[in-house]
């Protein structure tokens, strides 16, 4: 791979350690990968932040890090935290305390582009975020490979990232044609979509023919599930995404997907209301668009949760709601717009039986940790809870 | 017997081999207090990496798995050098951050567990002793 002279300079230590390790990450990954050079990225986007995931030795790592001096250089935000008991919390916030040191936004949220980080067609970056790279690659046009959490970091420090994978031009082609033969219409159709090609498909960049998604929420929701229950990092939809013009390549496998299939993932996840003791909406985290339906949706139905209902959204959204007065609505129903955390990545074993969600990402992860799920669209959700 | 590969992270390293034919994931399935192998899948589950040098085909699992690796070697239980067919994001970051030599393109089922080898990861070589 080729070096710039200050791009050597820092590799061999000039500019001290914290750089030179993070260089050298970079340099590892663009030879195994066989990148040409470096290229400047315009964001970061980190995972690694609840201390559930990351542990004492993620913690450790980011210390002597920030010892180091270690700074970002680009627009950096943050994955969400995990909640858990006060023994958590504390550990927690020093993890964030440690990013914020760097430099980093303490946005913590899986939907960065909700808020201030919001690329343009194009842009090249480093986000480790599973759907919100997919959300960036495939329905804004950035290019962004699925980055780990030391990777995103190492090139949010040296403003750059290897040339390789979905940053180049040939690994953006479709490889497979997906023919959609079943009515796809709610955030629930689309999450079991993309919950059902993930397994399918595993790692491919598929080409949706026979989609018209309403919003761009679910292409998100489709998108996530899809690199939650495989590695999808981008699609193409016809007609809708902003690539499916150069999309296609020759001699392409189609696939179709049947009604029979969506069906199959919703009865996957039906367990029964008596099992259920929270909802949760906003997986990944909730628009200010999706709030919006959830309180009308309250206002509709007229009388409190009696299990309570959470939704997981950014900070910025949250600020939004407030202003707006949605908070006010969903708070007078049991319901709770809780920013920053992510339940999924929190240790809220033993907190709750079951879980009522619009999310299959969600629902895929739930269901993994021994939780009784419940799949459906917020509407349903709402207007059948007890 | 000599086998080629390529540098991943440099450094030099001699000593006993431990040898998993099978991908291997880090996060939860090495334990960085111990260095004892969780892995349930794993053919060496049970066998300790410390101070070993660990060879496998390649990583697989979360990619927080790189800092198991650095805990190992804060833990003093990280193996001395790593050899793998095939390098992936995981294993290359937990090793470039913890500095543990490695090397990869080598073909693993060549190698096994107790031979005697020398790692010179700067070159990609790997020399065992027959």
């Amino acid at each position: 791979m080729y070096l710039t002279k200050e791009e050597e300079l820092i590799l061999a230590g000039e500019y001290g350690y914290a750089l030179q390790k993070a260089m050298e990450i970079l340099v590892a990954l663009g030879e195994i990968y066989g990148a040409d050079k470096l290229i400047p990225i315009k964001s970061a986007q980190i995972a690694g932040v609840s201390y559930k995931n990351i542990g004492d030795a993620g913690m450790e790592f980011l210390r002597d890090f920030v010892d180091a001096g270690a700074k970002v250089s680009v627009y950096t935000t943050l994955n969400p935290a995990g909640i858990g008991d006060d023994e958590f919390m504390e550990k927690q916030m020093e993890v964030l305390e440690l990013y914020r040191k760097m430099g980093i936004e303490i946005t913590s949220t899986c939907t960065p582009y909700y808020g201030a980080n919001l690329p343009k067609f194009g842009d090249h970056l480093a986000w480790s975020e599973s759907s919100a790279v997919s959300f960036a690659n495939s329905v804004l046009g950035a290019r962004t490979n699925r980055e780990g959490g030391p990777s995103s970091l190492a090139a949010a420090i040296v403003g750059k990232t290897p040339n390789y994978g979905l940053h180049l031009d040939e690994n953006r082609k479709a490889t497979v044609i997906v023919n959609v033969d079943a009515e796809v219409e709610t955030f629930v159709d689309y999450s079991a979509l993309g919950y059902h090609l993930g397994k399918v498909l595993g790692s491919d960049v598929p080409y949706f023919r026979g989609l018209r998604p309403s919003n761009a929420e679910y292409l998100k929701e489709m998108g996530a599930a899809m690199a939650a229950s495989g590695s999808i990092a981008l699609y193409h939809v016809e007609g809708e995404t902003p690539e499916y013009r150069w999309a296609i390549a020759d001699k392409l496998e189609t696939i179709a997907v049947e009604e029979s299939d969506i069906r199959a993932v919703k009865e996957a996840f039906s367990d029964d209301w008596s099992e259920i003791d929270m909802i949760l909406i906003g997986c990944p985290h909730a628009s200010l668009a999706e709030i919006k339906e959830v309180a009308e949706l309250l206002r509709t139905r007229g009388k409190p949760l009696k299990v309570p209902l959470f939704i997981t959204a950014g900070r910025a959204v949250k600020a939004l709601a407030d202003a707006l007065g949605y908070t006010e609505t969903i708070e007078r129903y049991n319901g709770r717009i809780i920013p920053d955390v992510c339940f999924v990545v929190s240790p809220i074993r033993g907190w709750y039986r079951g879980i009522a969600t619009n999310s299959g990402k969600s629902a895929f992860y739930f269901r993994s940790f021994g939780f009784s799920v419940r799949l459906d669209d917020a509407e349903n959700l709402i207007m059948e809870a007890p | 017997m000599r086998l080629s590969g390529r540098k991943i992270v440099g450094g030099k390293a001699e000593g006993e081999l431990i040898v998993s034919q099978k991908p291997l994931s880090f996060l939860g399935g090495v334990d960085p207090e111990t260095g004892i192998v969780t892995d349930a899948e794993s053919d060496i589950r049970g066998q300790n990496i410390a101070g070993k040098i660990l060879a496998f085909p390649r990583g697989k699992g979360s990619t927080v798995g790189s800092y198991v690796i650095y805990a190992l070697k804060k833990n003093g239980k990280a193996p001395k050098a790593i050899i793998v067919g095939e390098a992936e994001t995981i294993v290359a970051t937990g090793a470039i951050i913890a500095g543990i030599p490695m090397v990869d393109g080598i073909d693993v089922s060549k190698l096994r567990s107790g031979m005697r080898v020398s790692v010179n990861a700067d070159e990609g070589l790997v020399e065992i002793e027959e």
